[in-house]
């Protein structure tokens, strides 16, 4: 179906069907009950698993294929934010030629970035991408936002003003960023007994979005295209002595994922009409990155899980204070129950970056293919478990 | 000219801090072939170094003042630190006031210890994998290192002064007849940015341990084959990496207080002088670091920033961009490190 | 006229004079042998022909085109295919897939954004390369992953790569070093076989003399990196000048 293998249509429909279903699968917790704090079906927080996704995916086309690592992908997030927000001022706040807008600008500047950073491999590659941000951010954050010339709006970021233009902007059409008129914030709320869902716009806009990326990407990884990239990992040498130029294989790859980030920023925009320079920070790029190992790189659906999983983990951490320890190791002697208290809190709430980096060092030392690789691991030694049994019942068959 | 001294004078004390940082990364990329994100944590830690002699010099015990009162009318309450009990308020409020250099003195053996912990527990398993994976795993480690201090010393920068003696100004020069007024501890910095530049390269070329580690850095294999034990110096080399690293950190205190942050913030910009220097090159990566520090001085001033708005932020990214582009191997890089 | 004509050309590395005026010429459709002892610049000036080093004076003339200056990439897609001392293949890629793309760069040149087809759906390729394949006796291997096969198996996927684009000239660097009996025997089957059913010209580098008197019509003998005679195998095997070469060398 839709030109891919049986096997791929099928994770492209449990994809779909996760994302879809995903307001009721993350509230699992009745509205009332303790563990209600412990949902994350509200719209704000979906909205971010996907849009992450979205650039997990993007990031993965380069470094999952071609193995060179950018931490400069947040710069083209960071832009395509700028750009979109820019669409909402001047002209109107339908999302749709923001978001477009986005990519071509994100498209654009990552083909400035990588024709420089391409022309060497390596590490080197690495520290131009991580120069490149770090020059994005202050360019935006003082350079680009001086009275004469105010493109960013610097420290307190790019905003819509009452008194900006908005030139197609009419009566009855949203205040807000919307879609030829549905509102990105309409939100329907479903009661059923205890428990509550919320179907946003905005997250079913992105959700969409997000699959569409998604099926882009299966099919460039299953392309001619995408074996080259592969080639350009495996052996660059081997490349160049066929007759192949990397140059522009690595370079599309490079634009490409660029614009996956440029979308990404354009929706993230698209969903609160801000954009500020600490978006293009390379720390922010540096949180790609761990979501696309964490998940696997070079994985079709590592990214989305690897980036699903921080932000999962990222508000579930935050929320966990001394006060729910307590509550959770309660059943413990006092003492006991403090010492427990003790161990974990770095680990909680404000702490949730130490883990995050513990984990991340965890996965790269232990399990470099990430959660999916994890994953497969577990799958085999299960099967293979199951066909010991099975070798014992086929022994004993013959005396039957 | 006066101003123009000056702002030479200016670029050198973060000049000294990035050759230091970039001397230390170069050690290690030479020696071991490992790109250490974590470098700027050492960095980090070697400040934080001082804020702990700080105020472990500083704990004191609560002694009622009979003679003094409150505003309340009972006893004053007077905070004594311990090393003034114990050495008399003169010496124990020197100690107190020199804490900074002192720490010096606690950084060389914390750093040395975990450069080594860090090498044998960590960094060695990474020798035989990609360059992504060290970067990777250095960079999860930079996070942790950040993240713990942070836990413990909180997010807000921490002042570490500089003793008095040394924290006014000094009119360098009355000597030569002109008018250069600067802060006496940044010249104290630069000297001892300088002492341990040198003291680092002497150790290189005059000893027979700097002669087997240079001769690893041009060829580690052959060395490796003649039966030397190139491993281990290679790991003493990362003790010393992370001790200059650390020593950097220490006196910068009182230039700017420490913050989790900070190492993060030097990182970027002391790769970045590593590559403009030439990847694998000492005096290259030094000569880098001292000309970016300047150079980003004379950004800085109200006549470059006024014609070119926030020049002085991006200045040493467009250098670092061209002399890529015109000269891909650094200022004084050799052929063929870390190429591929 | 040969099909790679080499003439005067000189390279230095530093201090060192790696080639001296060096003139050669390969026939086409012959089988061209360059032998000498170590050090005798043979690499060195394998590696003027495909891009990777460029003499500082002389010229290295394709089919009547300088290949001097243009990328290796370009100086494949002249028809220059070249096989490496160790085995360069994609590791990652499984046996089938690293067939396919030579026979990618073949069809659509140094660059196509082919991005959203199936590979497999690509027929003409993927019957090109199954075609190779079972050519090369490997047409059981394809599923494999071929960083797992054995250094033959790698040599003969490699030889079958550069074959897969129909190159007018073939490189090999020493395409035995390092194998062991049997797989140097195979190597050597599959060449002869290639020189007698192909019209192929091969210029081949090798310090194997059992293998160079198995294969070549011609032999240039290169010392201290000047060609010191050129002849057919025969005459080479008693030429003075060739002992004297090789016994200085040991002695």
């Amino acid at each position: 179906m839709f030109g891919l293998d049986k096997k791929d249509t099928t994770l492209l429909l449990v994809v779909a069907a996760l994302t879809m279903l995903a307001p009721f699968l993350l509230n699992p917790f009745p509205t009332e009950s303790g563990m209600a704090q412990f949902n994350a079906g509200y719209p704000d927080l979906m909205q971010k698993f996907v849009i992450f996704g979205i650039f997990a995916i993007g990031f993965n086309i380069l470094f999952g294929l071609t193995g060179y690592l950018s931490f400069g992908h947040a710069a083209f997030l960071g832009v395509g934010s700028y750009a979109a927000v820019w669409i909402f001022k001047l002209f109107t706040y339908n999302v749709f030629p923001a978001i477009l807008l986005s990519v071509i600008v994100a498209a654009l500047f990552s083909l400035l970035i990588g024709f420089v950073s391409l022309r060497r491999s390596g590490i080197y590659f690495s520290i131009l991408t991580l120069a490149f941000p770090q020059m994005s951010f202050a360019l935006a954050y003082s350079v680009l936002s001086n009275p004469k010339f105010n493109l960013t709006n610097g420290e307190t970021g790019l905003q819509v003003y009452a008194d900006d233009p908005q030139r197609f902007h009419r009566e009855g059409l949203p205040d807000l960023p919307h879609l030829f008129g549905l509102s990105m914030r309409s939100t329907h709320t479903m009661e059923i007994g205890a428990w509550s869902f919320d179907f946003n716009v905005g997250y079913y806009l992105c959700a969409i979005v997000m699959l569409v990326t998604f099926y882009l990407s299966v099919r460039i990884f299953r392309s001619p295209f995408g074996m080259m990239l592969r080639a350009v990992k495996s052996n660059q040498q081997r490349m160049n002595y066929t007759g192949l130029n990397t140059r522009p294989y690595t370079l599309a790859a490079f634009v490409i994922s660029g614009m996956y980030a440029g979308l990404a920023g354009g929706l993230l925009a698209a969903m609160d009409p801000l954009a500020g320079a600490e978006r293009m920070q390379w720390t922010a790029s540096g949180e790609v990155v761990l979501m696309t190992i964490l998940g696997g790189a070079g994985t079709l659906i590592g990214p989305i899980l690897g980036a699903g999983f921080i932000k999962y983990f990222e508000n579930i951490f935050s929320k966990i204070n001394d006060n729910v320890l307590h509550q959770w190791f309660s059943f413990m002697p006092d003492g006991i129950e403090d010492f427990m208290v003790f161990i974990v809190h770095p680990f909680v709430g404000k702490g949730w970056h130490l883990t995050l980096g513990i984990l991340f060092m965890l996965v790269v030392i232990f399990l470099p293919g990430g959660l999916v690789d994890g994953g497969q691991r577990i799958g085999r030694w299960l099967r293979s478990r199951g066909q010991k049994e099975d070798k014992t019942t086929g022994t004993t068959e013959p005396a039957e | 000219m006066d101003s123009f001294l000056l702002q030479i004078l200016n670029g050198l004390d973060k000049g000294s801090a990035y050759a230091l940082i970039a001397l230390g990364l170069t050690l290690i990329f030479g020696t071991l072939g490992v790109v250490n994100f974590a470098h700027g944590a050492l960095f980090m830690i070697g400040a934080f170094c001082a804020v702990t002699l700080q105020r472990i010099l500083s704990l004191s015990y609560t002694v009622e003042d009979p003679t003094q009162k409150d505003f309340l009318g009972n006893p004053l309450k007077v905070q004594t630190p311990y090393v003034e009990s114990w050495f008399g308020p003169n010496v124990g409020g020197a100690i107190i006031d020199w804490a900074v250099p002192l720490a010096i003195l606690l950084a060389i053996p914390v750093m040395v210890l975990l450069g080594l912990a860090m090498e044998r527990g960590l960094i060695k398993h990474f020798y035989k994998r990609p360059h992504a994976d060290q970067i990777l795993v250095t960079f999860g480690l930079a996070i942790v290192l950040q993240e713990i201090i942070k836990y413990y010393f909180g997010a807000n920068p921490i002042q570490t002064p500089a003793p008095d003696a040394l924290s006014g100004v000094a009119n360098l020069g009355a000597v030569i007849g002109m008018d250069l007024v600067y802060p006496i501890w940044r010249i104290v910095y630069f000297c001892f940015a300088a002492l341990i530049i040198f003291g680092v390269f002497a150790f290189l070329q005059f000893t027979t341990f700097g002669m087997v580690v240079r001769a690893g850095m041009a060829d580690r294999e052959t060395v490796g084959l003649l039966g030397i034990n190139i491993d281990r110096r290679f790991a003493i080399m990362f003790g010393v990496a992370a001790a200059v690293a650390g020593l950097a950190g220490v006196m910068y205190g009182p230039i700017n207080p420490p913050n989790y942050h900070m190492g993060m913030d030097f990182l970027v910009l002391s790769f970045v002088v590593v590559v403009v220097g030439g990847m694998g090159s000492l005096p290259g990566a030094v000569l880098a670091g001292f000309i970016l520090g300047i150079l980003e001085s004379f950004a800085s001033t109200t006549w470059a920033t006024t014609t070119i708005p926030g020049i002085n932020q991006i200045i040493i990214y467009l250098v670092a961009i061209i002399v890529l582009l015109t000269r891909p191997r650094g200022l004084m890089g050799r052929k063929g490190v870390m190429e591929d | 006229m040969g099909i790679l004509e080499v003439k005067d050309v000189s390279k230095r590395f530093g201090g060192l004079k790696a080639l001296t005026d060096v003139n050669l010429s390969v026939a086409e459709n012959t089988v061209h042998a360059i032998i000498g002892p170590n050090g005798a610049g043979k690499s060195t000036l394998l590696n003027c022909f495909v891009g990777k080093l460029i003499p500082d004076t002389g010229s290295v003339m394709f089919d009547g085109e300088s290949v001097l200056g243009r990328a290796p990439y370009e100086i494949n897609q002249m028809g220059i295919s070249r096989v490496f001392q160790t085995p360069e293949i994609f590791g990652d890629l499984t046996v089938l897939e690293n067939m396919m793309i030579p026979c990618f760069a073949k069809r659509d040149g140094s660059f196509e954004l082919n991005a959203l087809p199936n590979m497999m759906g690509q027929k003409d390729i993927v019957e090109r390369a199954e075609e190779v394949l079972e050519d090369m006796n490997m047409a059981d291997k394809r599923h494999d992953h071929s960083a797992s096969m054995s250094r033959g198996d790698k040599r003969r996927l490699e030889i079958g790569m550069c074959l897969s684009q129909e190159p007018r000239l073939l490189l090999l660097d020493e395409p035995t070093a390092g194998m062991a009996r049997a797989d140097t025997n195979n190597t050597i089957d599959l060449l002869k076989e290639i020189r007698d059913r192909r019209n192929i010209t091969i210029a081949i580098i090798e310090h194997d003399m059992h293998v160079v008197f198995s294969l070549a019509e011609r032999i240039t003998v290169l010392a201290q990196g000047t060609p010191l005679v050129e002849d057919t195998p025969d005459n080479i095997k008693g030429h003075p000048k060739v002992r004297e070469a090789y016994l200085g060398e040991s002695a």
